[in-house]
């Protein structure tokens, strides 16, 4: 057993803070202030970045995280937590001898660094987008190909739907070799700035979730358009849009999976993504609260001293709150690197995806705002960055699935119930 | 020349095939099987090893996976206490509760399963090889799913040796250590560290140790001290000029006096107060092993305690998770309600972060790594999380959960002693 980041990673990581530090963290207040306004800076950063991905298997970025290569159905619910604990030690036995630490480790260490420097900014980055990883993960060999240098957004959540992503109500008519969408998208994080959007629609409303699919819809195809970019309370860097499909046409060709209707596993494979991207959000919660952390223990220094010695009720209150934060943070970290290593090795890691994800996203929102507490007037102003971390990781326990939907997933499965008995 | 560990091994297997629980589990087959596929690469392991007979520890290997893998040798130990714990402990937990008192067959069952072997040295005849932290919380945690009072009332023959092993001279080591993997009871040692006091600090005990001559002379109160009245020695720590040590002292010596101390919870480990008057300690009692280190030994006593903790919190998530879909109340289940399911996936995920914590803590201790830190958060993150799922899972039962009818309210008293107990165990 070893739970500590293995060596072949550590340039990795290294190379990812320096990123953070040298290149995010000096522009970080700059696109705060202005928002919408595109941070150039990005561009020669992710070259860069795509550079290390073709050179690299494990480097750092959304595809890195793709379950490429891997096939295994999502766990089916109904085995209490022992039991599936002990099935997967059972099963990670089997294959002791190749223990993997691959792309979905190496993707979420490159995203906790790289978020300790600027969350926005990671999100803005060009073709890093969570569109990439969901082409990564379920495109045919000819869209990977087509796809290879786009930079994909992701629109799924609607005016009158966000969590309930089974009321999807942009629907998907076919019409020869093409899709007609109609329908209204919104939070869709650089839906403007992006090459293209992955679109969720729906083949048949009266068909529930089997029939929602997803479909890649270039910039410039005629009937989508861009209505609006949202103010927001944090990740400014990163912009969010409105988008609107009216008789858009898109080829047949760019739907990604199956086109048919399997009422099995139509939706599954569509959340599948999910498994892979909830310990990467995860992981951007790790990296912000990292950063405050780090940043309200070196203003403290002189008030608290952090030996790890004296009992929590005898060390000050500030210093008991730091040490708490910690152990939150720490535990978050492990969970994450759970639901991760699990992918990695083709453990079904639904409910630890969600765990980690409930997890990281409730204590970097916990730990960014009572750190701006702790560090006063200082926290609270514009000088310092903790304000801006404590505005950004709000996000982080809201999108990609917000706490109370993790928590609704995981206690289906200890529950063994579907989501008409547990709604 | 020191017996051939495979032997050893195959003694201890034969002690377990035996006893007649393992069939009462219907553990035996499973065991077997486990014992086929682990004794091949655990006794390969272990001629590897007694080739090398290396004395230091070995460094981390820097270039080991990230690995949540149990090895086969510790599935079957997890698989075979779990065992013990769900149909030994659990049966057996209520009564011991009420009574305060360990059931004497159970000391002869616990025997036969051998787990003082993993607290002496291979030199010496036992299992503990280089690595073991893991292997010790893998071992309290599998305990503590049948009951955290008894597990630690049964861990402390194994947190004694541990102690000795760590702590101990090699003298010292010889002494006391062979007695503990005898086909006699292991010898009762207890482990007393916490003094009556408010925000109790085990690095500033009141509990002196002076020189005087070829002794030292102890005085001082310890209290909630695990099987300290049937207890034969203690392991006493205290304060001394040249830093704090441990220290054995017998329990007959005189000057000093022991009582029973019931408590909240612990009580089949029937805890007891004792105080130290001017005892007379012979200076070679004091644990002088060449690394020892008191914040190390605490650090390994508070990850045995979180060990515990995290096999009863599973328990108790184990144990609520079929009432709240049994349960039914304005016509559903009320694991239908997110208030109530919420609660669930909370305990699930705290549970399942302060396993982590322990993990990696334990991992590092054994890799030779600092742990301070790891041990103190993980601790810190226990003390918290456990009592928290240790009262809801009182909560979700509702009234029936305040009641006796259901272990809930045992693990809840039980529970409380985490972010109290310092000592005691050791991993």
């Amino acid at each position: 057993m070893n739970l500590e980041t293995p060596k072949k990673f550590r340039g990795l990581v290294n190379q990812a803070h320096q990123v953070a530090e040298h290149y995010f963290r000096p522009i970080s207040r700059k696109y705060d202030k202005a928002e919408h306004a595109y941070p150039k800076e990005l561009d020669l950063l992710a070259a860069l970045l795509d550079g290390m991905n073709a050179g690299s298997p494990d480097a750092i970025g959304a595809t890195s995280a793709s379950k490429r290569g891997a096939s295994f159905e999502p766990a089916q619910g109904n085995t209490n937590g022992g039991n599936l604990a002990a099935s997967k030690r059972g099963a990670a036995r089997e294959q002791q001898e190749g223990v993997k630490n691959g792309g979905n480790l190496s993707a979420l260490l490159g995203v906790m660094e790289l978020c300790w420097g600027d969350v926005g900014l990671l999100l803005a980055m060009p073709r890093q987008g969570l569109g990439n990883a969901a082409i990564a993960a379920v495109a045919n060999d000819e869209q990977l190909g087509r796809f290879g240098g786009t930079w994909a957004a992701m629109a799924i959540t609607e005016p009158g739907c966000g969590s309930d992503s089974a009321a999807i109500r942009t629907t998907a008519v076919k019409d020869g070799d093409h899709y007609v969408l109609n329908g209204e998208k919104i939070f869709v994080t650089s839906g403007q700035r992006a090459d293209a959007v992955v679109v969720w629609a729906t083949l048949d409303k009266g068909l529930g979730r089997a029939a929602i699919k997803s479909f890649v819809v270039e910039h410039g195809t005629p009937g989508m358009s861009v209505t609006r970019l949202e103010k927001k309370l944090g990740i400014k860097a990163s912009d969010t849009a409105s988008i609107s499909f009216s008789d858009c046409r898109v080829p047949a060709a760019n739907l990604l999976g199956s086109p048919e209707i399997d009422a099995q596993k139509g939706f599954a494979g569509v959340m599948e993504t999910f498994d892979n991207t909830r310990p990467l959000v995860a992981g951007m919660a790790i990296g912000v609260a990292k950063a405050s952390l780090d940043r309200t223990r070196e203003l403290l220094h002189k008030q608290c001293k952090l030996d790890y010695r004296k009992p929590l009720l005898s060390v000050s209150h500030a210093e008991a709150t730091l040490y708490r934060l910690e152990a939150e943070w720490e535990a978050a970290r492990l969970l994450t690197l759970k639901a991760a290593w699990m992918a990695d090795n083709r453990l079904p890691n639904s409910k630890e995806a969600s765990i980690a994800k409930a997890k990281a996203g409730r204590v970097a929102n916990e730990v960014t705002l009572k750190c701006v507490e702790l560090a006063g007037a200082l926290g609270y102003g514009e000088d310092e960055l903790l304000e801006k971390w404590a505005r950004d990781s709000k996000i982080l326990d809201i999108f990609e699935g917000t706490q109370q939907i993790q928590l609704l997933i995981v206690a289906r499965r200890l529950l063994g119930k579907s989501s008409s008995e547990l709604k | 020349m020191t017996a051939d560990i495979q032997g050893r091994a195959l003694a201890m297997l034969n002690r377990f095939a035996q006893a007649d629980w393992p069939d009462r589990l219907k553990l035996r087959k499973p065991v077997e099987r486990l014992i086929y596929s682990g004794s091949r690469a655990s006794f390969r392991a272990a001629a590897q090893r007694a080739g090398q007979a290396s004395k230091t520890p070995r460094a981390a290997d820097a270039d080991a996976l990230f690995d949540l893998t149990l090895s086969d040798e510790q599935q079957m130990l997890v698989t075979m206490l779990e065992g013990f714990a769900s149909e030994v402990l659990r049966p057996l937990a209520h009564a011991a509760d009420e009574q305060a008192a360990l059931p004497a067959a159970l000391l002869n069952q616990a025997h036969e399963l051998g787990l003082t072997h993993y607290g002496v040295s291979e030199a010496l005849g036992g299992m503990a090889a280089e690595r073991t932290t893991v292997s010790n919380a893998l071992i309290a945690e599998a305990l503590g799913k049948g009951d955290l009072s008894l597990a630690a009332a049964l861990l402390v023959p194994l947190s004694a040796a541990n102690c000795i092993r760590r702590w101990g001279s090699p003298a010292q080591q010889a002494q006391w250590l062979p007695a503990f993997i005898g086909a006699d009871l292991a010898p009762l040692m207890a482990i007393a560290v916490n003094e009556p006091t408010p925000l109790f600090d085990p690095q500033q005990l009141a509990t002196q140790a002076k020189k005087r001559g070829k002794h030292y002379l102890l005085s001082g109160e310890k209290c909630l001290v695990l099987r300290g009245l049937d207890a034969g020695q203690l392991i006493v720590a205290a304060q001394a000029a040249d830093g704090l040590g441990l220290f054995i002292v017998q329990a007959g010596a005189k000057g000093l006096q022991r009582s029973p101390e019931p408590a909240m919870g612990l009580k089949a480990a029937s805890t007891a107060r004792v105080v130290l008057k001017n005892v007379k300690v012979p200076l070679e009692a004091r644990l002088a092993g060449e690394r020892f280190d008191y914040q190390s030994f605490l650090d390994h006593a508070g990850l045995a305690w979180c060990a515990l903790a995290v096999g009863t919190a599973q328990a108790a998530l184990d144990y609520v998770i079929p009432y709240c879909n049994e349960r039914v109340a304005f016509g559903e289940p009320i694991s239908h309600r997110q208030g109530v399911a919420f609660m669930l996936a909370d305990m699930a995920v705290e549970l399942d972060a302060m396993r982590l914590m322990v993990w990696r803590a334990c991992a590092r201790a054994e890799q030779g790594l600092s742990f301070q830190r790891e041990a103190y958060l993980a601790r810190l993150l226990c003390s918290d999380k456990a009592m928290r799922i240790g009262t809801d899972a009182v909560q979700l039962l509702g009234g029936h959960g305040f009641t006796q009818e259901h272990p809930a309210e045992r693990w809840y008293r039980d529970l409380r002693a985490l972010a109290i107990m310092a000592g005691g165990l050791q991993l």
